[in-house]
């Protein structure tokens, strides 16, 4: 092959690990942006009226675009172009022990109209009118008619890059699944898949059968801002609790389209650092399933005040509890799969620890929002605020740092910096609960959400409760600061970290058979499967690991 | 919960009750989890000479510690959604008969009330709208009829524990009885648009005397 | 970039990994689908009016549309048929006849919605209307991209190269012509 110019070798590159990289550098910059919206409106919240450092004063329109596009960012823009894409892009490949993904120029194309949805949505911020204001969940009538949000074409940019951005990862989806069922390594057999794969692919296809409801309601949505058709809009006969249904079944899998790459993630560091196979694998699988399947049957817990036939809501409260009992078994595997371990705090594993701890928080609290009982009073307060950043939180964040420091050798060919990882994991992990943990006791105080002032609510407008909102701004800007030795250590190292051997945490998996960083086509032979992955401190052997490409000596292979 | 926001209607104790219920049942399992999560990461670190063991999680007796947690989270999840629905039942589908009726109206960006009159009845000449202030008296299980005019809002109480979307087109048919004299707040709890956090209402309980009088100056 | 990646190649489950991709596109395009019908019926069982609307729909303009994508369904049999056997020139002439009744439903389409938009009927005049317009027109859009590819992939036949992908176009082909099928009762049939 020819030697290839910058263009070719990096952006319009049909590797995988190239792209998985697009992927998260895209996903870094929009991070810094919802970050840097969240600094914005939490200041506005402890001292509301003065001027923000760096933004100025905030309005209630620009408070509301604010936080709408916060959460939007956060979840389409960072969670999963890092979560699903730069992890499923880089990994899946490696791991299965092939040199790419089947379709490298879908996987392109996909990358370049994700890349699209995001300048699509950067630039609705800076459209007449500004961005759009009405929530990230948009529910009309707001959303569909310029004469209540204000924002003619913020709102209609936003949903275009909202949908630009479900058709990217449709056809990244698509390029996933197919890979992993049909280029695994001989020998690679169902169950000898690593788990962070089997999560990553699971999660595509509940993306891909959740979100197709939601892109036909997005085109009927489109139609009511732009050509005045009345789909949603009551006064022309249409139903504004539709929309409702078709963004929550939707919405809520999407939770576990995050979630899930996010366990596998942790699954992989946890055997790794505790030298541990992973307990009961195959339950690991099947509580996937189970709550795949149940995340289809939950989403009208989003709506229980909403205006829904209130017979309904019995259903799905009923559903929605019964989801708890997979993800708790998972997460009770994790914590059994440290039981007898060999556990080095590395700060990968620090951040996958932490993960379980607080995701274990996200988890109860989620309980007292799905009994449909204590929703009436929790349902839009702070409560849920607090709540879904417990369980997101962990996801994109710690998850996917977790991730970065344990795959940074094999994407870069170098070592992070541990101390500074450290520092790094101390300075996110304390400020994040010091923030989100005083929201929990606000929002049971009735605090409710998108408020860009609590000054003329007489109940919440007392000096304690305005103590606990400055206290959670001050953690943010603590968290917030405490990503620069982050970003110092990702680039330093990148460039003059300890050189990296293949394989120098001691794993099993494929990804690590190949060089660091791996070449253009990965490998130099195409390794064959002859175990499972976790097959760790196994009785007998010398070494406590043995990777999946390992030739069994003398015998022949089972 | 009656310690950081206090209850003043007939149902706010049940799903107080409720929320302890679940604050005790999940917490107890949330802390167990996080103690068993912490004692494994110190017992089990890594030391010198000792070898992590080789446990599949696939046999019988390794499976217990899956099964048998697992079989008593979902009883008590069935306890959560029998005391849950409960709870919803009495507050949102059963509806005991009115003594009073007031219609709510939510619009960009303010409540609008209409009390009965002294007459009790809804719908007549003696009627009393206000902006943003509901009037009710104390111990009077009154309907509400919520409708909006434009976008979803949500009719809010924290004091009553209640929460109940408005949308444009429909009539919304819920009730409530103040058992507590006092001054609240009233909450919309939708994002409707630009001023939405403008859109705050005052609650004003008061006794039956109180409640004429102020119809009564109203009428004049 | 014209090599093709191992992984390309191989087949773990026994399909070849072109069709199992087209398979799953269709999934997915049955969920976009399923929810657009899933709206319809919400929709129409809260306004049974809906019925006098639908009453202005031209029956027999769906009826030949739905002849005509079926005839064009066989040409895509067809055009599988000799790409199998290798005819590459067959299997260039059937792909284009399919194509040609790609394009006349689309003709009869414009004719029909021309007529009716001049009666008044356009997509704001109700809420039947706006989903008429919505639906038959992601259908449409989805007859539009088949064709395109399908001319793409039509002279790669006829440069004998691709072959396989005759079949792949035509699962595709097929899945655009069921969703018809179940388009075609709702907006014209019930009434």
């Amino acid at each position: 092959m020819t030697e290839q110019n910058f263009w070719q070798k990096y952006i319009f590159s049909t590797d995988h690990k190239i792209i998985g990289m697009q992927y998260m550098f895209t996903g870094m910059i929009m991070a810094l942006i919802g970050g840097y919206f969240a600094y914005t409106f939490r200041m506005q919240l402890a001292f509301p009226g003065t001027e923000v450092f760096g933004f100025g004063t905030v309005s209630p329109h620009e408070y509301n675009s604010l936080v709408t596009n916060h959460g939007t960012i956060m979840i389409f823009w960072v969670a999963m172009p890092v979560l699903l894409a730069t992890f499923g892009n880089f990994l899946i490949p490696l791991m299965i022990g092939c040199d790419d993904m089947v379709f490298p120029r879908l996987n392109r194309l996909s990358y370049q109209v994700f890349l699209l949805s995001a300048i699509v949505l950067v630039a609705s911020f800076f459209v007449a009118g500004g961005g759009f204001g009405g929530a990230w969940t948009a529910y009309p009538p707001l959303s569909a008619q310029a004469k209540y949000n204000m924002t003619q074409y913020g709102a209609t940019l936003w949903l275009i890059a909202v949908a630009l951005e479900f058709v990217a990862f449709l056809l990244g989806g698509i390029n996933f699944i197919t890979t992993l069922m049909n280029s695994r390594a001989k020998g690679m057999k169902m169950y000898d898949i690593p788990i962070v794969l089997w999560m990553i692919v699971l999660a595509s296809i509940l993306f891909m059968a959740s979100v197709g409801p939601l892109i036909a309601g997005a085109i009927m949505l489109l139609f009511d801002q732009t050509l005045g058709t009345g789909f949603f809009d009551p006064a022309q006969g249409g139903d504004p609790i539709l929309w409702q249904h078709l963004f929550w079944f939707f919405g809520h899998p999407e939770v576990y389209v995050v979630l899930l790459p996010a366990m596998g993630i942790v699954a992989e560091i946890i055997t790794v650092f505790s030298r541990k196979k992973l307990f009961a694998y195959k339950t690991v699988l099947y509580t996937a399933f189970a709550t795949g399947v149940l995340s289809f049957f939950v989403w009208a817990h989003h709506q229980f005040i909403a205006g829904i036939d209130p017979r309904m809501a019995n259903v799905f409260a009923v559903t929605t509890l019964l989801i708890s009992i997979p993800i708790a078994e998972m997460l009770f595997v994790y914590i059994a799969t440290l039981y007898g371990g060999s556990i080095r705090l590395t700060a990968a594993m620090l951040f996958a620890l932490s993960f379980l701890a607080a995701f274990l928080i996200g988890g109860v609290t989620g309980i007292f929002l799905g009994a449909s009982g204590a929703d009436i009073y929790f349902h839009d307060t702070y409560f849920v605020v607090a709540h879904f950043h417990y369980t997101f939180f962990p996801i994109a964040i710690l998850a996917v740092f977790a991730g970065l420091y344990y795959w940074f050798p094999k994407m870069f060919g170098r070592h992070m910096s541990e101390t500074l990882g450290k520092i790094h994991f101390w300075g996110t992990f304390i400020p994040f609960n010091l923030i989100f943990l005083p929201l929990f006791f606000l929002g049971a105080a009735g605090q409710h959400r998108r408020i860009y002032s609590y000054e003329l609510f007489s109940e919440l407008n007392s000096a304690d409760f305005q103590n606990l909102r400055v206290l959670a701004t001050v953690a943010l800007i603590v968290m917030l600061i405490f990503q620069l030795p982050f970003l110092y250590n990702f680039f330093a190292s990148m460039l003059r970290g300890k050189v990296a051997t293949a394989n120098p945490w001691q794993a099993n998996t494929l990804e690590w058979a190949a060089p660091s960083p791996p070449p253009h086509g990965n490998f130099a032979t195409l390794p064959e499967v002859y175990r499972p992955p976790y097959e760790y401190s196994v009785p007998g052997r010398e070494s406590d690991f043995w990777p999946q490409h390992e030739k069994p000596s003398g015998e022949s292979k089972a | 919960m009656d310690l950081i926001i206090e209850q003043a209607s007939s149902f706010a104790a049940d799903i107080d009750m409720v929320i302890l219920l679940i604050a005790v049942l999940a917490g107890f399992w949330f802390f167990l989890a996080e103690a068993v999560l912490f004692y494994f990461i110190f017992k089990f670190r890594q030391r010198k000479g000792v070898k992590a063991q080789y446990i599949t999680g696939t046999r019988k007796e390794e499976k217990k510690w899956l099964h048998w947690p697992h079989n008593l989270i979902i009883v008590c999840d069935l306890v959560i959604i029998f005391f849950a629905i409960k709870v919803w039942y009495d507050i949102k589908q059963d509806l005991p008969p009115a003594q009073e009726v007031v219609q709510v109206i939510g619009r960009q960006w303010s409540w609008q009330f209409v009390h009965p009159g002294l007459d009790k009845q809804l719908g007549t000449a003696d009627d009393v709208a206000t902006v943003d202030e509901l009037r009710v008296k104390v111990g009077v299980t009154y309907h509400f009829k919520l409708e909006s005019r434009d976008v979803l809002h949500s009719f809010s109480v924290p004091v009553f524990r209640l929460k109940q979307d408005a949308v444009p087109g429909r009539v919304f048919t819920g009730w409530f009885t103040p058992t507590k004299t006092g001054t609240y707040d009233i909450q919309c709890a939708e994002m409707c648009g630009m001023g939405h956090g403008l859109m705050q209402g005052r609650l004003v309980i008061e006794d039956e005397a109180a409640h004429d009088e102020w119809l009564r100056n109203k009428a004049t | 970039m014209s090599t093709m990646p191992i992984a390309t190649t191989r087949s773990m489950t026994g399909i070849p990994t072109g069709r199992l991709a087209v398979w799953w596109v269709i999934g997915s395009e049955i969920v976009i689908f399923g929810g657009l019908l899933a709206c319809y019926l919400l929709l129409r069982n809260l306004y049974p009016h809906w019925g006098e609307s639908a009453a202005h729909t031209s029956t027999l303009a769906g009826a030949i549309n739905t002849f005509v994508l079926l005839t064009s369904s066989l040409f895509v049999v067809l055009a599988h048929h000799a790409a199998e056997r290798k005819r590459h020139i067959a299997a260039f002439f059937y792909l284009w006849l399919t194509i040609g009744g790609g394009l006349t439903f689309l003709l009869i389409k414009a004719f029909e919605w021309s007529y009716e938009i001049a009666q008044g009927y356009t997509i704001t005049a109700n809420l039947f209307w706006s989903y008429y317009y919505t639906a038959a027109g992601i259908h449409a859009s989805h007859v539009i991209v088949g064709m395109i590819i399908m001319a793409i992939i039509s002279f790669d036949v006829l440069r004998q190269r691709n072959l396989p992908r005759v079949e792949l176009i035509g699962i595709y082909w097929h899945f655009v012509d069921i969703v018809w099928i179940f388009l075609f009762p709702l907006l014209y049939i019930a009434k």
